[in-house]
């Protein structure tokens, strides 16, 4: 009997040995990083995502600890940024950009214990997870308040990669504005980049000299909006607020809000239940919003923008209903119907109204 | 037909601008010797110091002279590692790049995010800016358009009319020979790295308080690395930097504005269409070994031991 006691005295002694390390490590800050394309003062997208980071560690205080890599270019190069921070003991990593993809699932091959979120991309794997944010739902209000506003009838779109997350918001764009006054036509100028203010505005001129009179862009400075100003047009700030930039010239600003996401991540984490389910978040969810419209807008416009809004906000409203026509005249849906998300995912094609003929 | 070429026309000229004022600059400071490849860093100084200028209610003559002299200060400090030092001015401007990028980076992160409170605005000349072809985007420019142009005629005026440019030029290639002429050497390069940065930071300010009217990290987004090789394309001579810096302008405008008229040419060759003119053009330069040999600045790039 003496013996057996002792056998569980010992056994209880090297249990709570065992598990001493472990609830200390349970108290540790969980480490979550995050990759970004552009610099955090690029006061769009990277801006947006770190707000979106700040917001979780004000939620969360101590709970976790975030590290940021700034400015990795695509490709290769941030495959070793990835593989770094994975290296170093991040639990939770954030690549931001849609060129991370294939980096992402190959650094998250080699690190199984490791979780990866994956904005934009279309790829998963058992620990990567996609999300995204549906912002074609605010690029649709912003069309909106274009064709209301639009004298000349032609809407100008600086893009920059010819991927389906940019082609759906150049037709989102284009059927907002066609909704009001459906002559409306988009004149699209590629510029190969996410980030360069040079390059933004002297797409946003050559669109202003073709008589295109509200911008919107989907790169991540604030140039396009600047450009506008000095031109005496209107344009959309894209990704964060950018009123204060040009207020003459801003009709509104769609934004992404990524807080609320970030900190759902990183509690299901702590609480030892990872979220692992594919978020594609629209306004609905809180993930995307038009703000800051100008009150110099007329107020039919105000008043459509905001019933518009709410029966998205109900999910009563999908932005991708038919009849949609394609800009070559065929039909791409027929009437009453919606596109599928993976239908929406995928599109590769201008819808009626926009012109020219996308890169293949 | 014509008029519609205009917005093609200033765009054009209007991305020019900041890449003459930062090569020229550069081409004065490789012309006595030197080789400072932290232009971008100089720039990205610059541009931050003139819109901190106008942020705080200094004005459009503050802006230029915060950037000129915060240019200068920066391009003074890799003089003193690479003049007095004599460290390699490779890797001398390279770390300037850096530093340049990082200081302006981390110092103005609180000036993200609003429109710049004054800003140089464009002053069509009368009469001028009415010209067909030329006249809406030559003579409509703003004061540091019109200022770009005079520093073109002055530094090929420099250059080549003043004893100090002839001084300078012997100094680069030779300076040996100039130091047993009695030239001060190290001086005369000591003034060519702080004019260059001084440009450089004439350039940045281009950038936020003339056309963008606004400070996000990188602005100048590797336009620095632009006039650097402008000032090889141009084969050391002032007045052909600012026909390189139009013809880049040009052609990179044009693949934007190709796609606003609906040119159905691929997007990718168009946005390569730059790079392959420069390509093309620096194969026709090299290929006249001469006129490199005439203008390349013999002592380029190497440290000049007084004692030696």
């Amino acid at each position: 009997m003496k013996t057996w006691k002792h056998a569980a005295a010992s056994l209880a002694g090297a249990a709570a040995l065992l598990a001493a390390p472990l609830i200390s490590h349970a108290a540790e800050p969980l480490k979550m990083a995050w990759v970004y394309v552009g610099p955090v003062g690029d006061g769009g997208w990277t801006y947006a995502h770190d707000l979106g980071r700040k917001a979780a560690m004000k939620a969360l205080g101590d709970k976790i600890s975030t590290t940021i890599v700034e400015s990795v270019p695509e490709g290769a190069d941030s495959e070793r940024v990835i593989r770094d921070l994975a290296a170093k003991g991040n639990k939770i990593i954030f690549t931001t950009s849609f060129g991370y993809m294939e980096p992402t699932l190959k650094v998250a091959k080699a690190f199984p214990k490791v979780d990866f979120y994956h904005a934009t991309g279309f790829k998963s794997d058992k620990n990567v997870t996609i999300y995204n944010s549906r912002m074609y739902e605010p690029a649709y209000l912003a069309g909106i308040i274009a064709g209301h506003v639009s004298k000349k009838g032609i809407l100008g779109f600086v893009a920059s990669f010819p991927i389906p997350e940019v082609v759906r918001n150049i037709n989102a764009y284009t059927m907002g504005a066609r909704s009001v006054n459906p002559k409306i036509t988009t004149k699209v100028v590629w510029v190969n980049t996410w980030y360069d203010p040079g390059k933004e505005r002297q797409a946003a001129e050559a669109l202003i000299g073709q008589g295109a009179d509200v911008l919107l862009q989907n790169t991540d400075s604030s140039a396009v909006l600047q450009t506008a100003q000095d031109k005496g047009v209107n344009a959309f700030g894209w990704d964060s607020d950018m009123t204060a930039y040009a207020p003459k010239a801003h009709l509104g600003s769609a934004i992404e809000i990524w807080g609320g996401y970030y900190t759902k991540v990183a509690e299901a984490a702590i609480a030892g239940k990872p979220l692992k389910t594919t978020v594609w978040g629209g306004m609905k969810d809180g993930m995307n919003d038009l703000v800051s419209i100008s009150p110099n807008i007329p107020a039919a416009a105000k008043a459509v923008v905001a019933e518009k809004a709410a029966a998205i906000k109900s999910g009563k409203v999908q932005v991708f209903t038919g009849p949609i026509k394609g800009s070559d005249g065929s039909i791409k849906l027929a009437a009453g119907k919606t596109l599928t998300d993976k239908e929406i995912d995928s599109v590769n094609y201008y819808v009626e109204g926009v012109e020219g003929q996308l890169p293949k | 037909m014509i008029e519609s070429l205009n917005p093609l026309l200033a765009s054009a000229i209007a991305a020019a601008i900041p890449l003459i004022l930062a090569a020229l600059g550069e081409l004065v400071v490789e012309r006595s010797g030197v080789l400072n490849l932290g232009l971008e860093g100089m720039m990205l100084i610059g541009a931050l110091a003139s819109f901190v200028a106008v942020a705080h209610g200094g004005g459009l003559a503050a802006s230029v002279i915060a950037a000129m002299a915060a240019g200068a200060m920066i391009a003074l400090v890799f003089g003193f590692v690479t003049l007095t030092l004599q460290a390699n001015q490779v890797a001398a401007g390279l770390s300037l790049t850096i530093l340049g990028t990082g200081i302006s980076a981390f110092l103005g992160r609180q000036y993200v995010g609003f429109r710049a409170p004054a800003s140089f605005a464009d002053l069509p000349i009368p009469g001028l800016s009415e010209l067909p072809l030329l006249g809406p985007s030559l003579f409509s420019m703003n004061l540091l358009g019109y200022a770009t142009i005079a520093l073109l005629g002055g530094v090929a005026w420099f250059l080549y009319r003043t004893r100090a440019g002839l001084a300078l030029r012997c100094i680069g290639e030779s300076p040996v020979v100039a130091r047993s002429l009695g030239l001060p050497v190290i001086p005369v390069r000591y003034a060519a790295v702080a004019f260059g940065g001084a440009m450089a930071g004439l350039a940045g300010c281009y950038y936020a308080v003339a056309q963008f009217k606004m400070w996000q990290e990188g602005l100048t987004s590797g336009n620095g690395w632009i006039a650097l090789a402008l000032v090889v394309f141009a084969t050391w001579r002032p007045l052909r930097v600012g026909i390189g810096a139009l013809l880049f302008g040009g052609v990179s405008a044009l693949g934007l504005y190709l796609q606003a008229i609906n040119v159905q040419v691929s997007v990718f060759a168009l946005s390569s269409l730059p790079y392959l003119a420069t390509i093309i053009v620096l194969a026709f330069i090299s290929s006249n070994q001469n006129a490199i040999r005439r203008n390349a600045p013999a002592s380029l790039g190497k440290a000049f031991h007084a004692d030696g």
